[in-house]
């Protein structure tokens, strides 16, 4: 996964930035959890990195889990 | 060497149980939720899959509002001294442990109105009388599922259809059940379980919890602790979303690492299977003490209608002196007195002098039950002659 064509889901609670890698990762996707980007601010300290053309799959998939996150951002 | 004190902590656990807290010690040691690291987002991966156990194993509607805690003790403080408000009225029953009753007493003299529903000798509670004590300012039912003291099931169930009802929260204090007995938080209309994980979860001491249902006002819940929990770190107040709003503080992440081992130990066996074995022990443990003249054992007598937890007193002989005698004699381990529930031992007439308490556990056989039934027929025929600890105490006369 390049970086460059990548986004992070910013999530509250550490909990469910775990959550959102369980899901996404059992539906197929390539993610990783990685410590938030500095310029991005979070609530919490780990963020998930996927693949940017993934990212209306990434969106559906927790919102139809109800992992609650706080945005999706490109890096 | 027989233990039979499975009511207070399980024992022994399934060899997964310290397996995966040596691997957790030994291959990722580090804090959950806290750092971003690899060796921390496993620790919350772990933590995380222990949330999901438990709510396949309850029912609980959302894994992320399990929040997790020393035990059942602090779960129930948190959900009585976090969501009760003077003014409020909150029932509960005459069968309960002090860890519901002495939150109660402590909000009762903070202004908190306490109606304690008398349970008949056998620990039952007729649903009924829960209906006619709801008030205007009623806020919560607080049940055990059931009895530490002589097992008994109290009617959950019935209590959550008065609760739905009557737009009511109930708290179940699931410390004996959880693990041996089915749970569904959704169709019982639990909206607060506190578990422990180290009773018929099978999981280590230190661990426990609380499943929060979707009705619970979250604003209206303090949290008991607060401080660091790895999220919004740059605010000094609170979150307000859960878990973190009551986990402040590291985990015991090697616990818990633990209790999911425990969970899924208990989810693979069945709760029916689980629960087949210890009523047929309990039936036979039951049915064999009450053929001992001399013995009075305490409950319904039907293994169906209660935990594998059984109390009983010899006659003439303090329990005391049969615990003693039950240890050194027989390596029996049990436990005697008031099991910290003065309220449920009034209820049963054993109070203050307590009960002899047998409880039973998964890995039981019917050899264990066998010979603490011989062993306590030995017992109570030497009777108090050969009491030597009891006549030798002077305040015993």
């Amino acid at each position: 996964m390049k970086e460059k064509n990548c986004g992070v889901v910013l999530f509250y609670s550490n909990s469910a930035a775990i959550r959102a890698e369980k899901v996404t990762l059992e539906a197929g996707l390539a993610v990783k959890l990685i410590p938030v980007p500095r310029n991005l601010s979070s609530d919490c300290g780990v963020a998930l990195r996927f693949d940017w053309d993934d990212r209306a799959e990434v969106e559906k998939l927790l919102e139809a889990t109800d992992v609650p996150f706080n945005s999706i951002c490109r890096i | 060497m027989i233990y039979l004190d499975n009511a207070a902590t399980s024992w022994p656990k399934p060899p997964a149980v310290a397996e995966a807290m040596v691997r957790f010690l030994e291959q990722v040691g580090a804090s959950p939720g806290r750092s971003s690291h690899r060796l921390s987002v496993e620790a919350g991966r772990i933590i995380y899959q222990v949330r999901e156990d438990l709510a396949k194993l309850f029912n609980c509607p959302d894994p992320l509002h399990i929040v997790f805690g020393l035990n059942a003790t602090e779960a129930l403080n948190l959900a009585l001294q976090g969501y009760l408000r003077p003014g409020d009225q909150v029932i509960t029953s005459s069968m309960e442990h002090n860890s519901v009753m002495r939150p109660l007493r402590a909000l009762e003299k903070r202004g908190v109105e306490l109606t304690v529903l008398p349970c008949s000798g056998e620990g039952f509670l007729e649903p009924g009388l829960i209906e006619e004590a709801i008030r205007p300012n009623t806020v919560m039912i607080v049940l055990n599922h059931a009895s530490n003291v002589i097992g008994t099931l109290l009617p959950v169930r019935e209590a959550g259809r008065i609760a739905r009802r009557n737009g009511l929260l109930l708290l179940v204090d699931a410390a004996q059940t959880a693990g041996a007995y089915p749970i569904d938080m959704e169709r019982q209309n639990i909206d607060l379980l506190a578990f422990t994980g180290h009773k018929s979860l099978l999981g280590p001491q230190g661990t426990g919890g609380l499943c929060i249902g979707p009705r619970v006002d979250l604003e209206r819940l303090e949290p008991l602790k607060r401080g660091g929990t790895g999220s919004r770190s740059k605010f000094e107040e609170q979150p307000d979303f859960l878990p973190d709003m009551c986990e402040s503080g590291t985990l015991n992440a090697v616990g818990l690492a633990g209790l999911g081992a425990g969970v899924r130990f208990v989810l693979a066996q069945g709760l029916t299977s689980i629960r087949h074995h210890e009523a047929r022990l309990t039936q036979r443990l039951i049915d064999g003490l009450r053929s001992i003249p001399g013995l009075t054992v305490y409950g319904s007598g039907d293994a169906h209608q209660q935990t594998a937890t059984i109390s009983f007193n010899i006659e003439g002989l303090l329990p005391s002196e049969v615990g003693l005698r039950l240890d050194e004699g027989y390596e029996i381990m049990c436990r005697v007195g008031l099991h910290c529930a003065p309220a449920a031992h009034k209820t049963i007439g054993t109070f203050p002098q307590g009960t002899v308490r047998f409880s039973l556990s998964l890995f039981n056989t019917e050899q264990d039950v066998e010979a603490a039934v011989d062993a306590v027929v030995k017992i109570a025929q030497e009777g108090k002659a050969s009491a030597p600890y009891q006549s030798q105490c002077p305040l015993l006369g």
